[in-house]
């Protein structure tokens, strides 16, 4: 059988869902035989590769690397999953929305410094006015809310896609679960 | 005087009720369930959340089962795929509104918003999210108020109004300006007519208002505490 050909992303999260996925312990040796893991932060491939059956996507879209980083997985991947809160509903980096980035700066960099204090000139990210979930730029096949989804859900997941259960899929989760 | 009974259909089955009941209460006591959020059981019915929206036969739109009386032959549908497409979009719209984040909310795990999302299918949130800025009242010796948790299902108005008796809460503005404030629009801690009794806390459904030091997914709401709904008598038996 050809193996499903899965990705993961990590964008504005906390890895907490990624903490999720190796949660699945010895249930991972059962998914190796079916999956090849092409492009993650757990392995070590530099490059997204051309193509890949399954993305599974942590975090929001805060800045215009995650964007064009989403754009490119899009592109080259048939099922696209947005993974955990963050991903789903912008969650926990989407509450600085209400005040916009101005003040996200502001209160991070000058309020609580008390030497010198000042925005920092490199090495930040253009962050976006607002940290937004995947599926305000791109489509989302699938949707794994939970902070973080449980390993039971994700695995549960994985296995319907493997065995091309996905259509009619019914997770055991939740917002913030 | 012996009171009118009325025979209807509700999802084709056959039920009767009393003339003066609505289709939400017959429909319950046939076990036949109708989600709801403003409504609860021993408070006066407001009929704003929309969700136990139901089908008349007969009828163009559907009409809301928590205020609409029983009609000799009503024939209602319940859970048709449009209601629940229905459904769903409200639930959608409520938390596209505030600001709900789960993750950190006091009422993780214990919220009726929440549990409504995820029994009714809600896995993603189709509409822009607003973001408001909104504010957190917790000038209250024991309760906080959080308005980016609040869906303004006015329970906490009515509770406070017909059960307690003192009339704290109400409703500024209107349409989505809306918001609940305590007296003439005072600080909660600085009103003069809040008894402290907490009953808007526990009937309030989201995280929205909740006890002072309780962290994420720590407000439980102690429905059972509060004999004098009508709601609590049943849950206890």
């Amino acid at each position: 059988m050809k193996k499903l050909r899965l990705a993961t992303l990590w964008l504005d999260g906390c890895s907490g869902c990624h903490m999720s996925l190796l949660d699945m312990d010895e249930r991972l040796l059962d998914l190796a035989a079916s999956i090849d893991f092409v492009y993650s932060p757990l392995v070590d491939v530099k490059t997204f590769p051309e193509t890949v059956d399954v993305t599974c996507i942590e975090g929001a879209v805060s800045s215009a690397e995650d964007e064009h980083k989403l754009r490119t997985v899009r592109e080259r991947t048939a099922l696209l999953i947005a993974l955990g809160d963050c991903a789903v509903t912008g969650n926990v980096p989407a509450m600085r929305n209400s005040c916009g980035i101005g003040q996200v700066m502001t209160t991070v960099y000058c309020k609580r410094e008390a030497l010198n204090p000042q925005i920092p000139a490199t090495g930040l990210p253009t962050l976006h006015d607002q940290a937004l979930p995947l599926h305000s730029f791109v489509k989302v096949d699938l949707f794994i809310p939970g902070c973080p989804p449980s390993a039971d859900t994700l695995f549960s997941a994985l296995t319907a896609l493997i065995e091309g259960r996905a259509a009619d899929l019914r997770l055991n989760t939740r917002f913030g679960a | 005087m012996t009171a009118q009974i009325i025979t209807l259909t509700i999802n084709g089955l056959q039920v009767s009720g009393l003339a003066s009941e609505t289709i939400l209460q017959v429909a319950r006591e046939n076990n036949l369930p109708i989600p709801t959020l403003c409504f609860l059981e021993g408070l006066s019915t407001q009929g704003s959340c929309r969700l136990c929206m139901v089908e008349v036969a007969g009828s163009p739109k559907p009409q809301p089962a928590c205020v609409t009386l029983i009609q000799e032959g009503m024939e209602i549908s319940t859970h048709t795929e449009q209601l629940l497409h229905y459904r769903r979009k409200i639930i959608e719209l409520l938390f596209s509104e505030r600001n709900h984040v789960c993750a950190v909310c006091v009422s993780n795990g214990h919220c009726e918003l929440q549990d409504l999302a995820r029994e009714h299918g809600v896995d993603h949130i189709d509409f822009p999210y607003r973001y408001p800025a909104m504010t957190v009242d917790a000038s209250h010796s024991r309760f906080v108020l959080d308005h980016n948790r609040c869906i303004l299902c006015t329970r906490c108005v009515r509770v406070c109004g017909e059960i307690e008796g003192a009339h704290t809460w109400d409703v500024k503005n209107r349409g989505i300006r809306s918001l609940i404030v305590a007296d003439f629009d005072t600080p909660w801690g600085s009103s003069t007519t809040c008894t402290g009794c907490g009953k808007c806390v526990h009937v309030c459904p989201t995280g929205a208002l909740s006890e002072k030091g309780k962290s994420v997914a720590e407000m439980l709401k102690k429905r059972p505490s509060l004999p004098y709904l009508v709601a609590n008598r049943t849950l206890e038996h």
